[in-house]
């Protein structure tokens, strides 16, 4: 709501600056999101009169002005052409900005002090309705009338400020002029002069038409009706300071009438609509449209109507789209000579469903959608009728006003006890009764309790929290004291999960990778290669058609987030994420779908180089080793066997995941057939479920002794066919070490010469050591042999001495 | 005594070109003492005592040049050994009286202990200049880069809500979660937002079904919690999540974070909700932090309010930050609303509460100052990797 500060001082007294008022409604609670200055760029400009106009001795084009400006006489010298003695002109004093921003300084044009700048409409940004003809040669000249001295904004009226006001949806009665006048009356202590704004108004002793009658046949969406009947309208544009108080408001004037509804409308809340009264035959109806009934808004768009829309009609047509938009057929026209003039209730849901199905929001339509006060609609003829006699624009002769439905005046309680308490604030019955005072509600006291009678605009306040909230901002939010709840001591905790996720977040973290928060929204197809496209949930209204559906997987999300990087060349992409996947039991979804969360990560390129450290390659070891460092930190062991999904993974170089015999997910490189998709080389990937993790991780550690007994190393190496895991070696030792191979641990792979193409060379460290004794050489000697014979037999190994 | 005197001035002259520190005249005074009262095989006795002498000269020589501690081993080896040379000596005495033998094994131990403790000696130094040599050699660049120890990063909204959540840990809060995608009663009907609510305008919402939809806020959770915890008192909850709106640009993405809060108990008062975001914001914005309260509107407090916090930037003087006003709105905030109460299974006779709500990229924007929201969904590492 824009609120012209010219206007309000009409309605209401205020006592303070425009800034201040502004600081005083927001922390009152009506919100002022921007102060406009209509006066912008004027500041400074000045109606001067040009006393004398000389040639510049050195230069032919120039002219010294000397300028009255009322207080002075200044000099200053111009290059137009069009200037007589005796003109009153637009002056720029020094130190002026300009509307385009020119910023006027005191300076020497060949030797000659200009002490300003004479403007022309360009400059001010004017256009050429203002000023005499011969303004388009140069300066701006301005008829003889214009007061030498005098601002020349206020001289065009514009010294005026807007408040651009944000309303929550509670307060549409802010919508209207009268009700921010109260409300500026309220936070202010004054009193709003609003005498003529009720219905007590010469509407009243109108006569009601015998030839109009208005059938209200939808009760539900149309509470009530009124129709002033207007006759010997004369169609004129409207006085300049209603037209500057519409346009201050962001309502563009159009003719008397049309301007007279709309500046009601701005100051009552009540949206009007002004009817060719000679254009309708028959009754007035407000009803439901017929199945596919057509009508021909002021647009000139005709437009099919769902049988839910409420029309305007007359016996024979459509003539509006209640609370939305007039028909072309009924418009006024400048030979409109009789009216019928509507202000009625029309219901919010209705005009809401009806506006945004076609597309056609007003302030009008805006207005219904809020509510509307109900007991304001004649009120607002009222005024209509005082401002079509003002202006000579017609003569109000009849009133028809039909009510099937008015809100019962509410009846609040407020208790100063309760209210204390519930603010935490100590209040005085005389506090509360000064509130009251201020915002103008009738009220009954008794025992330190109120019986607030509340004002039909005030459709916001039904209960006693309402009134509360109402004696707390008036009082001031300040007046609230600081303290801590009373209650019991509580002990903050996490849950074992949400311990669990933190603690998993860090140890990705710790092992080099880089958390990322991405959508969880995605493109259908992505999430249909990695998730399952049988679960996916598509959104109704996506804001992209690629963020069409929640995801299963968190991959194409981290897939995208490293491809990004990669095209803006960062090299070394290691990121992962914690986030949900959501799966749909069926489609469309009947009950709430199941959320599971996921830890995913990505990697491609290699480690960033160092003066100091080897590159390593992200590959599959290294998010293995990443996996596996995660895993012990939770006491976890994974197991990887070859994946069974190769469409996506590389067959050669990808895994599925095990914990305890379960599949938990996957880790491997891409498939190298969906690199180009994804515009990325030798990336690595892997998802895991995060609910299994959780089940199995270790919830207390055991300690174990520290052997006493020294231990025993032996290296061997051997070389086995080039596809025997190595896992494969390493678990047939173990079980032939028994208990005392205490650890055995790979430390090369090799593959070259000499060894045979097919073939590799594992080396393996063993450790023997026995918690009951020292060890004999003798004894490893044999333990050592017999594992060696053990996987020469089962590999084929060789011994490599 | 003359000869002896002789001898030991001569024997005082050399030792002073050996060394300053007088070893070995100690050593010749006692030997003159043994010999001063003792008759004796005279050549015999002076032999053996210049034997002495040159081995214990000549040992302190090589024992100066020597600069490494396995030389100085092998000397002690080849002087004072089982067949070194001083030994050597002692088994030379055998020609000697009963009487003298015992004072000239007296004069070739005192030799020993004399040599041996300027081998310690000699040792010590050898070890002092060693310390020096490998310190004046081992220099290094120290303005080369440090092993690169590599360390993942937290993303910057992960660090703030994880910030939000200490801080009410620490002030008694338990962590409640629920469910991105919600059921309308959920998400509207019971926050006191029913069909048609003007107020859900304010939110425009990704649906799935007409009754399922994305949250359009984390203030669902008030309800779960209280349906969850009826008719245990306190409850006392932050939920952070994601929540959905469709809306994009610099300052709305259409996924973002919030933190939501609620405290239901008996007497809860909005004082200690003035309380409880006083304490919040001088935790996560600094100590001198101050907040205020405007009204404001929210379907499900009533009254309803709106918390600036003093600028962190100017601490309130007014700057580009805060706009010139020396604040900063951080969160809404209010009273439960009654029928909120009654929805989460709780009388409104017998209780009442405060809730608010946070953006958590709002608090994250202004605590690392960045300019637009889009950057934290957008994952460039160069940006990530500098939280
Ligand atoms: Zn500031």
């Amino acid at each position: 709501m824009k609120v012209s500060l010219e206007w309000l001082r009409e309605l209401v007294d205020i006592d303070r600056s425009v800034a201040e008022l502004a600081e005083t409604l927001t922390r009152g609670g009506i919100e002022v999101e921007d102060v406009e200055n209509l006066n912008k760029g004027f500041e400074k400009v000045v109606i001067g009169e040009i006393v004398s106009l000389t040639k510049h001795p050195d230069a032919d084009r120039l002219w010294v002005c000397v300028v009255n400006v009322g207080q002075e006489v200044v000099t200053i010298v111009t290059g137009a052409q069009n200037l007589l003695v005796g003109d009153r002109i637009p002056v720029a004093l020094v130190g002026s900005t300009l509307p385009n921003e020119l910023s006027i300084r005191k300076s020497k044009l060949r030797g000659v002090v200009s002490q300003g700048m004479l403007c022309s409409r360009e400059e001010l940004l004017l256009d050429a309705t203002v000023g005499l003809d011969r303004s388009a040669e140069g300066i701006l000249v301005l008829p003889h009338e214009a007061p030498i001295g005098e601002n020349f904004g206020k001289y065009l009226g514009r010294e005026d400020s807007v408040l651009d006001l944000e309303l929550y949806p509670n307060r549409p009665d802010c919508l209207a002029m009268v009700n921010v006048a109260r409300e500026v009356a309220s936070l202010t202590g004054k009193k709003p002069h609003l005498s003529k704004w009720t219905e007590q108004n010469q509407v009243l002793s109108l006569p009601t038409a015998s030839d109009l009658r208005i059938i209200i046949e939808n009760e539900e969406l149309c509470w009530r009706y009124a129709g002033l009947v207007v006759e010997d309208v004369r169609i004129a544009p409207s006085p300049e300071w209603m037209q500057r108080r519409l346009k201050a408001a962001g309502v563009r004037p159009i003719n008397n009438i049309v301007d007279i509804t709309n500046y009601c409308m701005l100051e009552m809340g009540q949206p009007l609509h002004a009817f060719d009264r000679d254009k309708i035959s028959g009754d007035v109806h407000v009803r439901a449209a017929f199945p596919g009934e057509k009508v021909v808004t002021l647009d000139g768009i005709e437009r099919t109507l769902q049988i839910d829309t409420l029309l305007i009609a007359d016996d024979c047509q459509p003539l509006a789209v209640a609370g939305v938009m007039g028909g072309l057929d009924s418009e006024i026209t400048k030979d409109t000579k009789r009216l019928m003039i509507e202000s009625a209730h029309f219901s919010g849901v209705s005009v809401r469903r009806t506006s945004r199905r076609l597309g056609l929001r007003s302030e009008a339509s805006n207005r219904f959608e809020k509510g509307i006060d109900v007991y304001g609609i004649v009120a607002t003829l009222g005024r209509v009728c005082d401002l079509l006699l003002e202006l000579g624009a017609g003569r109000p002769v009849a009133l028809v006003d039909v009510v099937k439905n008015l809100p019962a005046q509410r009846q609040v309680s407020l208790s100063v006890e309760h209210t204390s308490t519930v603010l935490g604030a100590e209040l005085e019955m005389a506090e509360i009764r000064q509130v009251l005072e201020d915002l103008n509600f009738k009220y009954q006291e008794q025992d330190g309790q109120f019986e607030v009678g509340i004002p039909s605009y005030r459709s916001d306040i039904t209960i006693e929290e309402d009134l509360m909230e109402e004696v707390a901002r008036l009082i001031g939010y300040d007046r609230i004291p600081t303290t801590l709840p009373q209650g019991d001591l509580t002990q903050g905790s996490r849950t074992p999960e949400q311990e669990f996720r933190r603690r998993l977040r860090r140890a990705f973290a710790q092992s080099g990778m880089d958390e990322v928060i991405t959508y969880t929204f995605t493109r259908a197809e992505a999430d249909a290669q990695w998730g399952s496209a049988k679960h996916s949930i598509p959104l109704l209204n996506p804001l992209r058609e690629e963020l069409g559906v929640m995801r299963t997987s968190l991959v194409p999300g981290l897939l995208d987030v490293a491809a990004r990087n990669v095209t803006r060349r960062t090299m070394n992409v290691s990121i992962f994420e914690i986030g949900n996947t959501y799966w749909g039991e069926e489609q469309p979804l009947q009950k709430l779908p199941r959320e599971e969360l996921r830890v995913a990560g990505v990697a491609v390129g290699k480690n960033g180089r160092h003066w100091q450290n080897q590159l390593v390659n992200y590959d599959f070891y290294y998010l293995k080793g990443i996996l596996d460092r995660v895993a012990l930190e939770f006491g976890l062991k994974l197991e990887y066997r070859p994946a069974e999904n190769q469409v996506l993974l590389h067959p050669g170089r990808s895994a599925d995941v095990y914990l305890q015999n379960q599949c938990v997910g996957f880790l491997g490189e891409m498939h190298p057939s969906l690199e180009k998709t994804w515009g990325l080389e030798r990336v690595v990937v892997f998802e895991l479920e995060f609910a299994a993790l959780l089940a199995r991780m270790r919830q207390t550690v055991r300690a174990h002794s520290i052997p006493r007994f020294p231990g025993i190393q032996r290296d061997l190496a051997v070389v086995v066919a080039k596809d025997t895991p190595a896992e494969a070696v390493l678990s047939k030792m173990r079980k032939l070490g028994g208990e005392l191979l205490q650890q055995v641990e790979i430390f090369d792979v090799y593959r070259g010469n000499p060894i045979p193409d097919d073939r590799k060379s594992l080396a393996f460290a063993l450790r023997y050591q026995s918690l009951e004794r020292t060890l004999t050489d003798e004894e490893v000697n044999l333990l050592n042999s017999r594992i060696l014979e053990g996987i020469q037999q089962e590999f084929g190994a060789e011994w490599r001495k | 005594m003359a000869e002896l005197a002789k001898l030991g001035w001569y024997r005082e002259s050399r030792l002073s070109s050996l060394s300053g520190d007088g070893r070995l005249f100690l050593w010749y005074q006692s030997a003159s003492i043994s010999f001063g009262w003792v008759p004796m095989d005279y050549e015999r006795v002076v032999y053996l005592k210049s034997e002495i002498q040159r081995i214990g000269e000549e040992t302190l020589r090589e024992l100066k040049e020597l600069d490494r501690q396995d030389a100085l081993q092998e000397l002690k080896v080849k002087v004072l050994g089982k067949k070194g040379s001083l030994t050597a000596l002692l088994r030379q005495m055998g020609g000697l009286s009963p009487e003298e033998r015992p004072m000239m094994g007296q004069v070739v131990n005192d030799m020993r202990s004399c040599l041996e403790k300027a081998w310690e000696e000699r040792g010590v130094e050898l070890d002092i200049l060693a310390l020096q040599k490998r310190l004046t050699t081992e220099r290094i660049d120290i303005t080369l880069p440090g092993t690169c120890v590599s360390r993942g990063h937290h993303h910057p909204l992960t660090q703030v809500i994880e910030e939000i959540e200490d801080i009410f840990l620490g002030m008694g809060f338990q962590i409640a979660e629920g469910p991105e995608i919600e059921t309308d009663y959920y998400n509207f009907e019971a926050l006191n937002l029913p069909k048609e609510h003007p107020a859900r305008e304010m939110q425009d919402s990704f649906y799935i079904t007409e009754e399922i939809l994305l949250r359009t806020q984390t203030s669902p959770v008030q309800i779960r919690t209280m349906e969850r915890l009826y008719p245990a008192l306190p409850v006392k909850i932050i939920a952070p999540g994601k929540v959905y709106r469709n809306d994009d640009d610099a300052t709305h993405s259409p996924m973002f974070h919030q933190v939501e809060g609620l405290v239901v108990d008996r007497g809860i008062r909005m004082s200690d909700l003035k309380g409880i975001l006083l304490n919040f914001s001088r935790q996560m914005f600094g100590e001198s932090r101050e907040i205020r309260l405007r009204p404001s509107f929210f379907p499900f407090t009533e009254p309803s309010a709106e918390v600036d916090v003093s600028c962190m930037l100017c601490g309130g003087a007014g700057c580009r930050l805060c706009k010139g006003s020396g604040w900063i709105e951080i969160l809404g905030s209010g009273m439960v609303h009654p029928r909120v109460l009654e929805m989460g299974g709780y009388n409104p006779q017998d209780v009442t509460g405060f809730a608010f709500g946070m953006g958590v990229e709002r608090i994250a924007m202004l605590k690392f100052g960045i300019e637009d929201m889009r950057l934290l969904f957008d994952n460039d590492l160069r940006f990530l990797q500098q939280f």
